[in-house]
């Protein structure tokens, strides 16, 4: 049979395939013949990428998609201002002063001249309240400079480095409020920072459960089909039909009120990644259904090897890119789901701070009005989601085969 | 088509009962019940509670046993008395949900208002600037929360007074106004809402559109078109149009769910009366009777946005065929 199909062909001129082959495997003579049609063929690509292992060629033509870099970029530096928050942030999360609400963000009005227009280092004016009624608030005349590397409360980076050194902070009793102050006095952009950990976090660690949950149960549904897999879609169906935010409020009131942070924290994520898993579970599923049918998995079968021996080593890991795109585009969703349930109230408790519970404070509309700095954890919000959407939008042009260039 | 739609009816069935009976579930194992706060109160007696808690069914903690208890009447149409507000809960549910009904429609149309000319203009002008600004536009709408939008909405409502900041409508003329005046006063409380829920929905029908678009316009018979020497306007319309929008409406079921999650937190940072916000605080208060009521019109709201789903499908498309 495959000599009937050589001898078809005119053996002048090889096909694309035939000289792409053949200048692979490095038959110069062949390779002659098919130059001209190689020079213009995709196989030319393949050659000048051989060599490259897939993570590679992803890495390649992800840096030269503008904006998905700029999305990591931007998350690199988020992640790492919420690894390093005790250090940049001038205060704890916690320290209110309850004497000046809602004051003005600072950021506007650092100064670097002093009342006879001689340059000092950057500082700020310290505040006297006028109405806190009102919370109005004037400059008094007393200087104090912004110094690096203060002294401070004490905080510890990734329960490891224990320290009370701050990037940044003004003496007592001045107070640096760059983002200006919540409803108790607390400075937001401290906050922020903090916030970042409890938000950002679990976005990272809800993915790495649900993807985890999702792999193996699809895994399983589509290696062993039958029974399994039948009540594993059933069940992944259903979570995907019901409207997701009011099923996470049902599964949130199954763990009543009244718990520290760190309780409701994992519970978030839990809940989160329980829903979450039916989707990367369905993903993998169908890659398995047709992964399970290649030669090196029945080959794998016929040298003994065990369900779970096969299942792991050999068919998840080839499903690895695309569990990457799926669980980079959704991130976002278990941010924004901890949002959500900070800002009705049933997630993160003051006086911890996420992004979703500081813009409780905005649900006021007086304090909206009057104070709309209460919005920049908002900002926050929409920089980070946007950034994993941009991040996870060019891994999946990356590792799409199809733009093999 | 008819056989169809009984079969899809009916398939629903089950799904009901399985929602139902995992939300009821969830709600017998949730520590506490409606009746804790009133027995915090000392001017309320021992037996009183006792009696309300057999009134209410509360005193079992047997899952079959507090399902059926609401199963056997809500069958025969009959979906109990809220615990909280002495009302029916059919009294207080059917005006919730015309009003999730009427946000989420209405976001609806402003999204496929939108959607499809963007989607197309990106399609026609792909890569190039216009294309790369609708890009960003529904990168934006995929983006940003929904209650950071809502805010900045409100916060556009009170700085300017172009409309009203939240609410549905106008508390204090309402009782005088004319039933035209009412109209137009609901639907000015209805534009900001509307255009937060709509954006965000919006984001995933440009960028299907524009694809599908992009591989339409590649196609034979749009090049026979502009051959036979019809104008632009005539091949995008008439026969690319048609052809490119067939996934946008499977997409529209499946993004119903999405749309009704959405829906809760718009409401509920607009202060919108509608479903999100009555399950939101029937949960928060344990009222039961509301919580099932409410999920059952979810999962109908559900059904019946993807039955029509299919149907204009149906319609549209000459291919498919509703057996």
């Amino acid at each position: 049979m495959t000599d009937l199909i050589k001898h078809d062909k005119p053996a002048t001129t090889p096909s694309r395939e035939e000289a792409a082959i053949t200048a692979l495997t490095g038959d110069a003579q062949a390779a002659e013949a098919g130059a001209l049609d190689l020079a213009s063929s995709a196989y030319a690509t393949i050659s000048r990428v051989g060599g490259r292992s897939p993570s590679q060629l992803l890495w390649l033509k992800l840096r030269r998609n503008r904006t998905a870099m700029l999305g990591l970029y931007t998350l690199v530096a988020m992640y790492a201002a919420a690894i390093l928050a005790g250090f940049i942030a001038p205060y704890k999360y916690d320290n209110a002063r309850h004497d000046l609400p809602f004051h003005t963000p600072m950021l506007g009005r650092i100064h670097f001249f002093d009342e006879q227009g001689s340059l000092r280092r950057p500082f700020v004016y310290g505040i006297i309240p006028v109405d806190p009624q009102l919370a109005t608030y004037r400059d008094d005349t007393s200087r104090f400079p912004i110094r690096l590397f203060v002294r401070g409360e004490s905080y510890r980076i990734l329960w490891l480095v224990s320290s009370n050194i701050h990037l940044f902070g003004v003496d007592e009793p001045g107070h640096i409020f760059l983002f200006g102050a919540d409803q108790v006095g607390q400075d937001i952009f401290s906050r922020i920072l903090y916030g970042a950990q409890v938000s950002l976090s679990i976005g990272i660690l809800g993915i790495l459960i649900s993807t985890i949950t999702g792999m193996i149960l699809g895994g399983i549904a589509g290696y062993f089909g039958g029974v399994t897999d039948f009540a594993l879609m059933r069940s992944v169906e259903v979570l995907l039909a019901l409207p997701g935010l009011y099923f996470i409020l049902i599964l949130r009131q199954l763990f009543g009120t009244g718990m520290s942070s760190t309780h409701i924290y994992f519970i978030i994520v839990i809940i989160l990644a329980f829903i979450g898993w039916a989707t990367e579970a369905r993903v993998i599923r169908g890659m398995v259904l047709s992964l399970k049918e290649q030669e090196y998995v029945i080959a794998a079968r016929a040298m003994g090897f065990s369900n779970s021996r096969i299942i792991i080593r050999h068919i998840l890991p080839n499903t690895l890119s695309f569990v990457i795109v799926t669980a980079t585009l959704s991130v976002p969703f278990y941010i924004l789901g901890e949002v959500a349930l900070s800002f009705l109230g049933v997630g993160i408790q003051e006086p911890e701070a996420s992004w979703g519970n500081m813009l409780v404070a905005a649900q006021n509309n007086r304090y909206l009005n009057d104070f709309p700095w209460v919005l920049i954890p908002g900002v926050f919000i929409f920089v980070a989601v946007m950034a994993w959407n941009f991040l996870g939008d060019g891994l999946r042009d990356a590792a799409d085969p199809r733009t093999l260039s | 088509m008819k056989t169809f739609l009984i079969r899809r009816l009916l398939a629903a069935i089950p799904l009901i009962f399985v929602v139902t009976f995992i939300t009821k579930a969830m709600l017998v194992a949730s520590p506490g019940n409606y009746l804790d706060t009133i027995r915090l109160n000392p001017a309320i007696s021992r037996e009183y509670v006792a009696q309300m808690e057999r009134m209410y069914h509360l005193d079992s903690d047997n899952v079959f046993e507090r399902y059926w208890y609401w199963l056997w009447p809500a069958v025969q149409g009959d979906f109990g008395y809220s615990f909280t507000k002495s009302a029916t809960v059919g009294s207080l549910i059917g005006e919730r949900v015309l009003n999730t009904l009427l946000l989420t429609g209405s976001a609806l149309v402003f999204s496929w208002l939108f959607a499809i000319p963007l989607g197309m203009l990106a399609a026609v002008y792909r890569n190039r600037w216009l294309d790369k600004l609708i890009g960003f536009i529904s990168f934006f709408g995929l983006s940003i929360p929904s209650v950071f939008f809502s805010l900045l909405m409100i916060l556009f409502a009170a700085k300017t007074g172009l409309f009203p900041a939240g609410g549905i409508h106008n508390q204090v003329m309402w009782d005088v106004m004319t039933p035209w005046e009412r109209f137009v006063d609901t639907l000015w409380h209805l534009v900001l809402p509307m255009i937060v829920l709509g954006t965000i929905g919006m984001a995933q029908y440009v960028r299907q559109m524009r694809s599908e678009m992009i591989e339409t316009l590649s196609q034979d018979f749009i090049r026979t078109a502009t051959a036979k020497g019809l104008s632009r306007w005539r091949v995008l319309t008439r026969h690319a149009l048609g052809n490119a929008i067939n996934p946008l409406i499977t997409i529209f079921g499946f993004s119903l769910a999405t749309l009704l999650a959405g829906a809760l937190l718009v409401e509920y940072v607009f202060g919108w009366p509608g479903l999100g916000t009555l399950i939101f605080d029937a949960l928060s208060s344990k009222d039961e009777p509301i919580v099932m009521a409410s999920v059952v019109m979810l999962v109908l709201m559900l059904v019946a946005g993807n039955l029509i789903a299919d149907v204009l499908l149906a319609i549209i498309d000459p291919r498919i065929r509703l057996e």
